[in-house]
């Protein structure tokens, strides 16, 4: 059993309300922080600490906040990302449904150690039931003086708000974020100038993932050495999974970085292996976005090494044979999954959720699920295989945000993984032209538009 | 609904969310606003609506229409009382969605993007709702519907139609000011 420091208390009846989440020890990092530590102690802790971006990224958070730009009589403000919209993810939700007041918690410290004194939690808005669960905790947090002006008697002053979304996978992309919570549409800005210096209202601005605002409690508590003593390498501390798709166990798990890929696959501890007696055909390890690989691909690495799940082994081998850690969504496929129609799903998400701004992402999704669709249909042919190449590298790091790529990579890692797949839908191309019959022949759903 | 107006609890909401934000910087509350007009006013944001919001938050009414037009929680049209919007990607298909979505056109009579003659269902199948360890879901006003078969499906709508209630986004139970 792996250490835990986000979700050791998560079955703990009542742990959502003030009480229950102080009796286990909430609220004790607030509490040293604002009576022990300066702001820039804690920036230092979180550096040590080796934290990362747990929204997918994976950029150290440490820098992040020291590139805060701090000119006088400027606000600065701390904007947490609850917007969760990755395909295959579902940790955050967990965590504030659950723990929220682990999330204000780590909010409150962030913004002490930021000198920010207004911040806000933009949560997606189909976890309007969350944002309640959210609103209730602040409003304990308030009455109890954790929040609002001079808290704990520090002199520090503090006001939290939640923002609720509208529906709008862009809006995970922070200047996205920030341009909806300004109450716009939810087009990605150009970088430079990063928010770190022009974000919220044109004021430096941090944007963090709910779960590595939750980090910054367990790292003040006991320091960012004992922190950064968890996991492997670069990847330090514990990570929440979401683990989904063809398993036994589905479900969020807090595991130390380094667990064996394999391990987390099969032992009854994390997802239990694979349903009703299958085999493991692909992994999409990181949310929807990340490389598709293979299960042999997935276990090992190229050079035959275990793969382990950090966010240095995942990536081994580039995208030639690896993959990412990305945001932990972990989507698990069995030996009767269709790649190609795996594909065409994420396809349409990606065409679905464009922003527009950008030509090759705006035209080329929605391309490259046209011809996913015709090849599904028995009408495509081998050079549509290699069109969607085509598209894919002309998609990839030619737009604004990294919707694009998000876009791009499921793509190729399947054609480069699976090439022979597509090519067996083109040859059969008369013989499912019936799609009906041939969908009916297969025990395959047909597409929904 | 020619002249819009929110109940007298729904604009002291209005004015908390306001101060949320700075004062010159009130074109914030945008988003949250739209929630509340839409679960108003039957679930979906008309014209004048949406220029009745605008009015409120000293916008022009084109500011308003770009927003509501992007999100897509934002219904455009009206929709029926209970609203299934049924999640259709990744993980929710891998588990079966596509059947749930079949099974709920076959049993209403309706395609998705449609409503019931009676104004009771509309369908809708919408992108991951964050809920991929308990594939297939749907979701229905702010309650999510999780680990669905086909039976579940059917006891839902059973249920729905004999509550007979809108479905819709409950206001939080304390907003902070």
């Amino acid at each position: 059993m792996g250490k835990k420091l986000l979700l050791q208390h998560d079955h703990v009846p009542g742990i959502h309300t003030l009480q229950v989440y102080r009796d286990h020890g909430g609220y004790s990092a607030l509490r040293k922080a604002l009576s022990s530590m300066t702001p820039e102690q804690i920036v230092e802790e979180v550096k040590t600490s080796g934290l990362r971006g747990r929204g997918g990224a994976g950029f150290p958070t440490g820098m992040k906040w020291s590139f805060l730009a701090k000119p006088p009589g400027v606000p600065r403000y701390v904007v947490c990302n609850a917007d969760e919209s990755e395909p295959g993810t579902f940790k955050d939700r967990y965590l504030m449904e659950r723990i929220p007041h682990l999330l204000i918690e780590g909010m409150i410290l962030s913004s002490y150690a930021l000198g920010a004194n207004t911040s806000y939690i933009y949560i997606r808005g189909e976890y309007y039931y969350v944002a309640n669960i959210l609103e209730m905790a602040i409003a304990e947090a308030y009455a109890a003086g954790l929040l609002g002006k001079n808290i704990l008697g520090s002199g520090f002053d503090c006001d939290l708000y939640v923002q609720i979304g509208a529906g709008a996978y862009i809006c995970g992309e922070e200047t996205a974020l920030l341009e909806s919570l300004e109450g716009k549409r939810g087009n990605p800005r150009i970088k430079p100038p990063f928010p770190a210096v022009a974000g919220l209202y044109g004021c430096p601005t941090v944007v963090n993932n709910v779960e590595t605002i939750a980090a910054v409690v367990p790292i003040v508590n006991d320091g960012g050495a004992a922190y950064a003593a968890i996991g492997v390498g670069r990847s330090t501390g514990t990570k929440l999974i979401s683990a989904s798709g063809h398993i036994n166990r589905p479900g969020v798990y807090e595991i130390e970085l380094g667990v064996p890929v394999e391990e987390f696959i099969y032992s009854d501890e994390y997802c239990g292996g694979i349903r009703n007696g299958r085999r493991m055909k692909a992994v999409v390890a990181g949310g929807s976005s990340v490389p598709i690989l293979p299960a042999d691909l997935i276990l090992k690495t190229s050079n035959g090494e275990p793969r382990l799940m950090t966010y240095e082994s995942l990536a081994d081998g580039g995208f030639a044979s690896g993959t990412m850690l990305g945001s932990g969504g972990f989507i698990v496929m069995d030996e009767d999954t269709s790649i190609v129609k795996n594909l065409w799903n994420f396809t349409r998400f990606y065409h679905h959720e464009s922003c527009g701004q950008c030509s090759p992402c705006r035209e080329g999704t929605g391309w490259m699920e046209k011809i996913l669709h015709k090849i599904l249909d028995g009408h495509g042919t081998l050079s549509d295989v290699d069109l969607l190449w085509d598209i894919q590298a002309k998609i990839e790091g030619k737009t604004i945000c990294p919707l694009g790529d998000a876009a791009a990579w499921p793509v190729a890692s399947a054609i480069r993984h699976f090439r022979s797949e597509f090519e067996e839908y083109v040859k059969r191309g008369s013989s499912i032209r019936d799609v009906k019959h041939y969908f009916r022949l297969n025990n395959l759903p047909e597409p929904v538009a | 609904m020619s002249n819009p107006q929110f109940s007298p609890e729904t604009l002291a909401l209005v004015e908390t969310m306001k101060r949320r934000y700075p004062a010159d910087r009130q074109k914030s509350a945008l988003i949250p606003v739209l929630h509340l007009a839409q679960a108003e006013f039957d679930g979906w944001l008309s014209v004048p609506v949406m220029d009745y919001v605008a009015s409120l938050l000293s916008l022009q009414p084109i500011e308003v229409y770009e927003v509501a037009s992007f999100y897509s929680m934002f219904n455009l049209k009206p929709v029926g009382k209970c609203v299934l919007e049924v999640c259709r990607t990744s993980s929710c298909w891998l588990m079966g969605a596509e059947d749930v979505v079949r099974h709920i056109e076959k049993k209403l009579g309706i395609r998705v993007g449609e409503t019931t003659g009676d104004g009771m269902f509309t369908l809708k199948t919408v992108e991951c709702l964050g809920s991929c360890g308990t594939a297939p879901m749907l979701q229905c006003g702010s309650d999510y519907y999780e680990n669905l078969t086909l039976e579940k499906v059917d006891n839902l709508i059973s249920e729905l139609r004999s509550d007979g209630r809108r479905r819709t986004y409950p206001k939080a139970d304390r907003v902070m000011d």
